[in-house]
């Protein structure tokens, strides 16, 4: 067993994340993978507007904060000028299917070689707990007090399956990081996203639903089970994209 | 030195490449389309060039932001409503202290206007042109040669001081040919050693931020950034001007070549006018202007707006004299004789 030590591409510092959110693990999980492929002095990341909005403080590879939603636009820059170099978002459900729409759905459409980390919380974590796209029918939120009541809030934003349908998605899959089972397989659809943008084979997009046990109020243990009782049902695991053959 | 005769929009697309930019991203709208459509055919033709028509004004300037913040010359152009839509990547630019040149080809306003010349964005460009407290060098052209050499001028103040540049143009420059020559621009491009591109193990890791919640920092940073500006103040602030007008009519763009016809009218007629134009709108030439007026009795403005830089003129001039309006609006360009006639009026007013 070789021992279990912090990844070299993550700084050895405090974060600012909630008691049992799951940022610290998918964060490790994406500082494993640059580790493993050994491409920390050639990666660029973009942080995003809300939890992870600090997070060029917690990796030791280049970083770049963007403006809310508009991370793949400005991922879209660094890799059109630097096609050689690897770069990766991180985003949460508001920032990447909301406010950041139309500039994830055209960076996928255009195929960008870009890899993107979606965590899907359902819910607005940085500003206090607000409804998210992917919000469920019936969650509870600071602005959906009744519950999110689809005649008025309409539907949640199934990201994956939407990106799915486009040429330019070449690897689309959705996990979660709730027990090492489940952690393992993000990390190995983490990895995969990365391989297929080291072959140049376009836009890659792992979704990790994740917890936020501070907005939806519940211990960090009672969050995991809401997350499999929940969002499972409506955001089922599993590949939705893989058009890049072995990479 | 040979001439060719070019649009101002192709003019200011040829002087961009020449010095060295081979990242453009854009998004169409009229009257600025010959920049886009200039670079769709000449980038991908250049090793490395890079030309991306982006989903939205938005997602063009944040490449912009991504380009330029990771260490790459780059540049973008829109119409006004564009350019309002640009506003938000505009302030995270100058926030991250990041060089780019922004081309507006401006159009009538409020809302979708008209596709036709217009001046109304002054304000927007030199008084607000994104949340926060910023500025933006603004370069105003008035020749299709001009598109040229601003251009040029453009991305050096960019990269000098860190900060985004604007050419605030109109419809009419982009869209009139004119004979235009490109001298010898040099590729002077260099990537920007501040570039978040990928540390390699060689330097500290590099970070493109503009987030600063410690106020102790922010505030610093702002400092640091408005003593920057003094020093474009000291040493970009231009204007071109006649000496010892009586009747100074000020305009820029190409309103004051408009301007130079009606002054040469007054002129045919007795009346000791002058010509006033600032070539930098943000820094606004002050000291310039109290020279130009001197001995002057009265400061005529003329704009494609209901009135904008009149407010700096006023301001320059502390209130000292008397300074009064014509413009158009809609799209209309003001003709010599209008202006002219107004010339007139206050030759005898004062």
């Amino acid at each position: 067993m070789p021992d279990f030590k912090r990844p070299n591409a993550l700084i050895d510092t405090p974060t600012h994340y909630c008691p049992g959110c799951t940022h610290g693990i998918i964060h490790r999980l994406v500082a494993e993978v640059i580790d493993e492929m050994g491409i920390e002095g050639d990666t660029v990341g973009i942080c995003p507007v809300g939890c992870s909005v600090l997070e060029y403080n917690y990796f030791n590879c280049d970083m770049m904060q963007a403006s809310h939603g508009r991370a793949p636009a400005v991922a879209t820059g660094v890799k059109r000028a630097n096609p050689d170099k690897f770069v990766f978002t991180y985003q949460g459900d508001g920032d990447l299917a909301a406010i950041g729409t139309a500039e994830t759905v055209h960076a996928a459409a255009r195929g960008e070689n870009i890899t993107v980390i979606f965590v899907n919380n359902a819910i607005y974590g940085m500003t206090g707990g607000q409804m998210a796209p992917t919000t469920l029918p019936g969650q509870f939120t600071q602005t959906t007090p009744y519950g999110r009541e689809t005649s008025r809030e309409g539907f949640p934003v199934r990201v994956s399956e939407m990106l799915a349908t486009l040429d330019g998605a070449t690897y689309i899959e959705r996990t979660m990081t709730v027990d090492p089972k489940s952690i393992a397989t993000t990390k190995k659809a983490i990895r995969k996203a990365f391989e297929v943008q080291k072959a140049k084979k376009g836009f890659s997009m792992v979704e990790v639903l994740s917890t936020c046990p501070t907005n939806w109020g519940l211990t960090p243990l009672k969050a995991l089970d809401w997350l499999k009782e929940n969002m499972l049902p409506y955001y089922p695991l599993g590949v939705y994209a893989d058009k890049g053959g072995n990479v | 030195m040979n001439k060719v005769l070019m649009k101002g929009n192709e003019a200011c697309a040829e002087a961009a490449i020449r010095s060295g930019c081979k990242s453009y991203f854009g998004y169409p709208i009229t009257p600025q389309n010959e920049i886009t459509a200039y670079m769709s055919k000449a980038l991908p033709k250049i090793d490395g060039g890079v030309f991306v028509q982006a989903e939205s004004e938005i997602g063009a300037i944040h490449m912009v932001y991504g380009c330029a913040g990771s260490g790459v010359r780059c540049m973008t152009s829109s119409s006004s409503p564009g350019i309002s839509l640009k506003a938000e990547g505009i302030s995270y630019l100058a926030g991250a202290d990041l060089p780019c040149v922004i081309v507006n080809i401006q159009r009538g306003g409020p809302g979708l206007g008209t596709i036709q010349p217009s001046q109304a964005d002054y304000f927007q460009a030199t008084k607000a042109i994104g949340h926060g407290d910023l500025k933006i060098p603004t370069l105003a052209p008035n020749s299709v040669q001009e598109m040229v050499d601003m251009t040029v001028k453009a991305f050096e103040i960019a990269e000098k001081y860190r900060t985004p540049v604007m050419i605030l143009a109109d419809g009419l420059l982009g869209q009139m040919m004119e004979p235009v020559s490109f001298g010898n621009i040099k590729n002077n491009a260099e990537v920007y050693p501040y570039g978040a591109n990928g540390h390699g193990g060689k330097r500290k890791k590099n970070i493109t931020n503009s987030l600063y919640l410690d106020a102790l920092v922010l505030e610093k940073c702002v400092n640091e950034r408005f003593e920057r500006y003094t020093k474009i103040v000291e040493a970009e602030t231009d204007a071109e001007f006649d000496k010892d007008a009586d009747i100074v009519v000020a305009a820029y763009g190409s309103t004051s070549r408009v301007v130079k016809s009606a002054v040469e009218m007054a002129r045919a007629e007795g009346i000791n006018a002058g010509v006033f134009r600032p070539k930098t709108l943000w820094p606004f030439p002050e000291k310039q202007l109290k020279e130009a007026t001197k001995n002057a009795k009265a400061v005529l403005v003329s704009e494609m707006s209901m009135g904008q830089m009149i407010d700096d003129v006023k301001m320059a001039l502390e209130f000292k004299l008397p300074v009064e309006f014509y413009g158009r609006q809609g799209g209309f360009v003001p003709n010599p004789v209008e202006i002219f006639k107004k010339i007139k009026e206050l030759g005898g007013k004062y």
